[in-house]
């Protein structure tokens, strides 16, 4: 890789806003903790403007993507990868091939996107109520480093950089939970951290492999397998594979989440499933799919009889739940299964399937957590047995949670019918009897889906009111509604324009699946 | 604006209003602003599609396509499309007629339901989904109609909070459609992958290999039997009587069940040249005419027997699908649309009358609700087939097109035509039997308002709480007229037939009554007959007791409930529990394990270098020993 000259990309102050949409909350972070403690109300406000700043950031960033198309001539045949829309690509540790590369493409935007939306939501959240446990302001502080991480990792064009920001996420988490959770939150964080660290660790392994192997760790260079043996790219797949499927969770090895989900604070659950769960997802195409491409050709009907066990472990196991939290968890290693189906079937549709699933899951996903957070801290309870007659009680907030469970089990019009419909699609056209059968399962996976979210919404909302839920108070407060609104919009605007979700990424995902043949 | 984009506002206009209607509070008082206001635009949607849809009807001289991009996932495009022929505009005007004397009843009906604005916005939701499937020029927005349709059914079924049964009978509806749905899901993915668009022209022109073409057909069957109530996915409709009155005639009756009918009617190019399918199709047909039929024979409850009637009635359509005839299948579509509208919003009537579902505790009726008995004559006569009301008609063609493909030349084998010919012949005299029964045992008689067991009845159904009145009365206007007009139809859309228009519009054959149409008449006069007969031996007894030890296994639907408990619900629970407990004490407790394990391996290795100083040295020493062992060894 001499000519690097045509990896960067994009108008200069395009190129600032991409390094700000790091900085800023960075920045941001730091200013929180330096606060004083006296400052705790105002800590948040600052974190949460910092949140609204980023987010605006990011939206800034589409005009890179509509504006100049110039670097999308490059047509179907030409060998090379589709490019970012921008990047910024700066040598950091020449000795060890390690650049500062960042960039974004219509693969990572919408990801993007939700990171900033679902972190601002969340901080907005924390200025009106910070759960038990810690101050205020160091809440809001870790929600911006987590950010920062997140948005790392997505925009990461660099191999090393890419797990650098896949572990600058762990620790903020870690203490999320540990500080802010419910009564064992101890156990879960530690179980959290240290089953994410062993994947982690396979994650380095393969960066390293991938790097040793081809002098590079640039992901734009790499895409298409470039310079990669086959049996270098089967290893490496293998470790990846393995890596994400824990982060994203891929059942069985999924068991950290519903534990970690269940003692995390609303506003931890919510960006745990919104948007940490996507890193593994997203890994899992833009590197595995993308720097491994034969490996992921070679593993794939293991991935997709994963994803399909997933699905139905993940249903079956719903179907079993008694706690709020905990059933929403599970729900989400099924429709990480369908999202991994798509991605298992490496077609341009899966893996478009795949990235609407992403967006839809972190959008619904999202909302039920912070309904389900509503619930719990109104009832004191999560416990199904004490639920019910909710619409009794407080109708809007039962309305609502039919609307997201709905939403969840894959309503037509609604965000999360594409990405699932489309993943059994997907598999329909791979064809042949074992696809077939995959497909199959999957809808299967998907009326379960339904079977379960139909029990919590009979559990918790129809039927007389319980003592516990007749006690609450139907007003839903300014600042819910400020969280809420937007992820019910969006998941109805997702729902009913899929487009905005996979308008620009019809490139970059061709690209992706032609390196796969 | 192009007719294909008119067209687009007759499924757009109530999804849009019905999405409106639901951000509006519940208002709780008779007259309460967001009530009016949630009332009118329930009213304004439908009547909005009526409208579009009777200009089009009017204007239109052929078939109306548009379509616009909506997305493309990966390799297929997705689009937004109105494609209707002059039989789809009619399926339109049908649905928007009644879902707009639905949403005008429903004002009166629920005149005191705090709950009635997210009410009505479900109500044009629904409408608007239904007119999507009718209208989309695409298979993946037929299919988004068709799953809103289902949320819609559920949402509105579970709606009366004082039922204990109504959210189950919601989500045994949602749950058995969707359990039919894997099947449509699979069969369009499968129709749409081969034919690389979802558009629903192109699909039709695709050159399918007949093996994919039979799987593709018979799984989106599944669907159709889901959501069209056929043997063995029929059981929820019954138990959805737990719905509002108004509710089951719009979706239970005139619209929703219709719509898998509708379905195969739209793709019948495909099903045509598939005789697996529609021989599939038609032995459902025959089961579920009969099955329908025999159990509506039983029914206490007056909107069961209705449920059931229709069960059967949707067997009749998609009986004539098997037989060859879509043509017959959406005459009797719509002339049943008509005449169940009319039943059931007679028997909300009826119900808001005497408070109580229970043909047991009616009778005597007819004196007090002249207008309501008169709907009932004309609807039952209608249902039974009574010549020349629109349910004769519509039948008789059911039933020539059967006799007719028992000579050959259907697209199903012969033994399938004879199967539903013999069905739907059997069926007219059992609909006569319930339907006397039920005009008798409700309407003539003294009443048993006050049975032996007390008045402990009035608790229950949502008609409940309306304060019983001295006597029983018909309606007020906003529910009488409705029911009125939908009379007409009942009566007088049979004859349509003779109208060159709608005849050609449906591709109907030339209406020819022959010495066919005597065994079907006499079938209908015995059955009428015999349940004459058993009532005027026993006057004010029930017709059903003559069905002896039959009563209950009629009554119960030939226990396909239990059946369906056994052989899908108990396994999925069971397995359910299965998988939960692998996960917790075998994955979780292998990761479980291998923390601890690793605690302890730590613990004793900790333990292992609290050696004292001697021992220490001894093992340090030794260790280097067997290093420069191996070196030496390795360098040699």
């Amino acid at each position: 890789m001499t000519n690097r000259d045509y990896l960067v990309h994009g108008p200069t102050w395009l190129q600032v806003v991409l390094i700000a949409v790091l900085a800023v909350p960075a920045a941001g972070a730091a200013m929180v903790a330096l606060l004083p403690s006296r400052a705790d109300r105002p800590a948040r406000l600052v974190a949460t403007g910092v949140a609204a700043v980023t987010l605006v950031l990011t939206l800034l960033l589409t005009a890179a993507g509509i504006g100049d198309r110039g670097w999308f001539e490059y047509g179907p045949d030409d060998a090379r990868p589709a490019l970012p829309w921008v990047s910024v690509d700066a040598p950091w540790v020449p000795a060890l091939h390690i650049d500062f590369h960042i960039g974004v493409d219509g693969i990572s935007y919408p990801l993007v996107v939700l990171t900033a939306l679902l972190t601002l939501l969340c901080c907005a959240y924390t200025v009106w109520k910070v759960p038990e446990g810690g101050p205020g302001r160091t809440l809001a502080g870790l929600l911006l480093l987590l950010e920062v991480g997140i948005l790392g990792t997505f925009l990461a064009l660099d191999l090393v950089l890419f797990f650098l920001f896949f572990e600058v996420v762990l620790l903020p988490m870690y203490a999320v939970i540990a500080g802010w959770g419910g009564a064992g939150r101890r156990r879960a964080a530690q179980k959290f951290v240290l089953y994410t660290l062993v994947g982690s660790v396979l994650l380095l392994l393969g960066v390293l492999t991938v790097v040793a192997a081809a002098g590079t760790g640039d992901i734009v260079a790499l895409t298409g397998g470039e310079g990669l043996t086959r049996n270098t790219q089967y290893i490496a797949f293998a470790l990846f594979a393995v890596a994400f499927a824990v982060k994203a969770p891929l059942w069985p090895l999924h068991s950290w989440l519903p534990d970690a989900h269940t003692q995390a604070p609303t506003v931890g659950s919510v960006i745990l499933a919104g948007v940490l769960l996507k890193m593994g997802t997203y890994g899992l195409i833009r590197i595995g799919v993308g720097v491994t491409p034969r490996g992921a050709a070679w593993a794939a009907s293991v991935l997709g009889v994963l994803a399909v066990a997933a699905i139905l472990a993940g249903a079956l196991i719903c179907l079993r739940q008694t706690e709020l939290k905990r059933l929403i968890a599970y729900s989400s290693v099924g429709h990480m299964g369908f999202v991994l189906l798509g991605i298992a079937t490496l077609t341009t549709t899966g893996i478009e399937a795949a990235l609407l699933g992403n967006v839809a899951h972190g959008l619904i996903t999202g909302l039920l957590f912070f309904l389900a957070g509503a619930i719990k801290d109104r009832t004191h309870t999560g416990d199904l047995a004490h639920l019910g007659g909710l619409r009794e009680a407080a109708p809007t907030l039962s309305g609502l949670l039919a609307f997201a469970a709905i939403a969840s089990l894959g309503l037509p019009g609604l965000a999360g019918f594409w990405g699932e419909a489309f993943a059994v699609v997907a598999a329909v056209q791979r064809g042949g009897p074992a696809w077939t059968t995959l497909a199959v399962l999957a809808a299967i996976g998907g009326a379960l889906t339904a079977a379960y979210f139909l029990r919590l919404l009979r559990t918790v909302t129809h039927g007389p009111a319980t003592p516990t839920v007749s006690a609450i108070s139907p007003a839903i407060a300014g600042p819910e509604w400020f969280a809420w609104a937007p992820l019910v919009v969006l998941v109805l605007a997702v729902g009913l324009i899929p487009a905005l979700v996979l308008t620009a990424t019809s490139l970059p995902v061709f690209s992706l699946s032609e390196a796969v043949r | 604006m192009t007719a294909g984009a008119a067209g687009l506002l007759i499924p757009g206009v109530p999804l849009l209003l019905g999405l409106l209607g639901l951000l509006l509070p519940a208002g709780d008082r008779e007259g309460h602003e967001p009530r009016r206001l949630a009332a009118a635009l329930g009213v304004a949607g439908a009547g909005t599609s009526l409208v579009v849809t009777l200009l089009l009807l009017l204007t239109a001289k052929h078939p109306i396509e548009f379509s616009e991009h909506w997305v493309t996932v990966g390799s297929i495009e997705v689009t937004i499309g109105f494609a209707t022929g002059m039989a789809a505009l009619y399926v339109a005007l049908a649905v928007a007629v009644v879902a707009l004397f639905v949403q005008i009843y429903s004002v009166a009906y629920l005149h005191d339901d705090p709950r009635y604005a997210p009410y009505a916005a479900q109500i044009s939701l629904f409408t608007g989904a239904m007119l999507l499937v009718v209208t989309s020029g695409d298979l993946i927005g037929v299919l988004v109609g068709w799953e809103v349709m289902g949320a819609c059914s559920y949402l509105l079924i579970g709606h009366d909070r004082r039922l204990p049964e109504a959210p189950a009978a919601a989500t045994k509806a949602f749950l058995v459609t969707r359990v039919g749905d894997i099947g449509f899901l699979l069969g369009v993915a499968v129709l749409i992958t081969q034919a690389g668009t979802s558009r629903i022209g192109p699909v039709l022109a695709h050159d399918y290999s007949a093996g994919t073409l039979t799987a593709a057909l018979l799984l989106i069957l599944a669907g159709v039997a889901g959501k069209s109530a056929q043997f063995p996915l029929h059981t929820w409709l019954p138990d959805a009587m737990a719905g509002p009155t108004p509710i089951s005639a719009l979706i239970h009756a005139a619209t929703m069940v219709a719509a898998g009918v509708y379905v195969v009617f739209r793709l019948y190019p495909l099903f045509d040249r598939t005789p697996a399918a529609t021989a599939v199709l038609g032995v459902l047909a025959a089961i579920t005419i009969l099955l329908g039929a025999l159990a509506a024979t039983a029914q206490d409850d007056m909107k069961r027997v209705l449920a059931w009637s229709t069960v059967s009635q949707i067997g009749y359509m998609t009986g004539a699908l098997a037989v060859g005839s879509p043509a017959a299948a959406l005459f009797h579509l719509l002339t049943h649309a008509a005449f169940k509208a009319l039943l059931f919003l007679a028997a909300g009537a009826v119900i808001h009358a005497v408070g109580t579902n229970y043909l047991s505790r009616m009778g005597g009726l007819r004196e007090h609700l002249p207008v309501t008995f008169w709907s009932f004559v004309v609807g039952l006569g209608a249902l039974a087939g009574v010549p020349p009301l629109a349910g004769f008609w519509s039948k008789e063609n059911v039933l020539a097109a059967a006799a007719h493909a028992t000579e050959g030349g259907g697209p199903a084998p012969v033994w399938v035509a004879w199967l539903v010919w013999l069905a739907a012949l059997f069926a007219v005299g059992i609909t006569a039997w319930y339907a006397t029964r039920l005009l008798l045992y409700a309407f003539f008689g003294v009443s048993r308002a006050h049975g032996p067991a007390g008045p402990d009845w009035e608790i229950g159904f949502d008609e409940a709480r309306y304060t019983q009145p001295a006597t029983p009365h018909d309606p007020p206007g906003l529910m009488r007229w409705p029911i009125m007009l939908l009379a007409v139809p009942a009566v007088l859309l049979g004859l349509a037939a003779y109208a060159p228009g709608f005849r050609t519009a449906l591709e109907l054959e030339n209406p020819h009554l022959g010495v066919a149409v005597a065994l079907p008449m006499l079938l209908l006069a015995a059955g009428a007959g015999t349940a004459w007969w058993l009532w005027a031996a026993v006057p004010g007894v029930d017709p059903a007791t003559a069905l002896g030890g039959a009563r209950h296994l009629f009554a119960t639907g030939f226990h396909l409930d239990k059946v369906q408990d056994r052989l899908v619900v108990r396994p999925a629970v069971a397995l359910a529990r299965l998988v939960t407990a692998t996960d917790e004490r075998v994955v979780d407790a292998a990761v479980e394990g291998t923390g601890t394990t690793t605690t302890h391996v730590g613990g004793a290795l900790a333990a292992a270098h609290r050696f004292a100083l001697p021992a220490a040295a001894l093992l340090v020493f030794t260790g280097a020993l067997v290093l420069t062992v191996v070196a030496v060894g390795a360098a040699t």
